[in-house]
């Protein structure tokens, strides 16, 4: 079970997890509690896959360029093409979705001509087409999520 | 302008911070560099806006939010960015994009993600979200998440090449 503390850690760090030599140590009397205290907390989080990281989220398109691709896969073959795309290093991100185009990933390259050359490689291997829709602009600008932990 | 060293360090970081009590003192030994100058190189990247978050990153499935959809819409070219910088302004939206048409096949230019803990609730923020947007005229699709086959943080290519460099020569 999350614990309050767990809770607190996990959504009021999303933004600015603190860039100080201590940050455990930071965290630890903002909170009121000790730094071992956070340090097994984190830990637990992580072993249980609740956090995936404590990282950067890089600006898409800052470094290298990146987009999100959509294919329409016939259920019978989905399984398959989906391990195919998710074995490429480039690609992160990847699920099946309720619709027509039914699987959707995102592709991260160092330039447009790897992009295309992933791309080109995909359809080859599995014998469906791939649309790309890169992004054009990103009106996002509070990121982070806020989890409601209370119920 | 970002140097061959912030490569590296990106690429140092994006798996994840140690979990342990001087953190950025384990970076800054990977890389030769000091404690100090890896917490000012990444507080400027930050600053800089390349690095668009510094912090926990949290698994929303794990955490009970199983439902999550991506929306898409076809919103008139002049009004896109008005409605998009409206839609991202709802906290249950997290991510909101602008992407291109593809003609008759898929005719959506604006897309955006709300996680929640069930399709009710999702479908209704989304209501909620069309009515205060203006969007009861807008086309669009609702696309529920199934499986996940592939879930991590983006990979840069040129940080890993960078961290390759940084380890042999």
């Amino acid at each position: 079970m999350l614990t309050t503390l767990h809770k607190q850690l996990l959504n009021n760090y999303q933004q600015d997890f603190p860039l100080s030599p201590t940050p455990y140590l930071d965290i630890a009397e903002q909170l009121g509690v000790s730094e071992a205290e956070v340090l097994t907390a984190f830990q637990a989080l992580s072993e249980q896959q609740m956090i995936s990281r404590i990282g950067p989220v890089i600006a898409p398109n800052s470094i290298g360029c990146s987009a999100l691709v959509a294919m329409a896969v016939p259920d019978y073959d989905l399984e398959w093409v989906a391990e195919v795309i998710s074995a490429y290093p480039e690609v992160n991100h990847n699920y099946e979705r309720e619709n027509r185009f039914n699987l959707w990933f995102v592709l991260v390259a160092d330039h447009e001509q790897q992009l295309q050359a992933v791309i080109a490689d995909i359809e080859a291997k599995t014998g469906y087409q791939a649309m790309l829709l890169p992004m054009l602009a990103d009106y996002f600008i509070n990121l982070g999520f806020e989890l409601n932990l209370h119920d | 302008m970002i140097e061959a060293i912030d490569f590296q360090l990106i690429a140092a970081v994006q798996a994840g911070l140690p979990i342990a009590a001087r953190p950025y003192a384990v970076i800054a030994d990977k890389l030769a560099l000091s404690e100090q100058e890896v917490i000012e190189r990444l507080r400027l990247l930050k600053a800089q806006g390349l690095i668009k978050r510094w912090g926990v990153v949290v698994k929303h499935r794990q955490l009970g939010y199983q439902a999550n959809a991506m929306i898409v819409m076809n919103i008139a070219d002049d009004s896109v960015a008005a409605v998009g910088r409206k839609i991202s302004a709802h906290s249950c939206v997290n991510l909101c994009y602008q992407r291109p048409r593809q003609g008759e096949t898929w005719p959506y230019n604006l897309y955006c993600m709300i996680h929640g803990k069930s399709r009710e609730m999702v479908m209704q923020q989304w209501d909620s979200l069309r009515q205060s947007c203006d969007l009861a005229d807008v086309a669009f699709e609702v696309l529920f998440s199934r499986r996940c086959f592939k879930q991590r943080g983006a990979l840069y290519r040129q940080a890993r090449q960078s961290q390759r460099e940084a380890m042999h020569g």
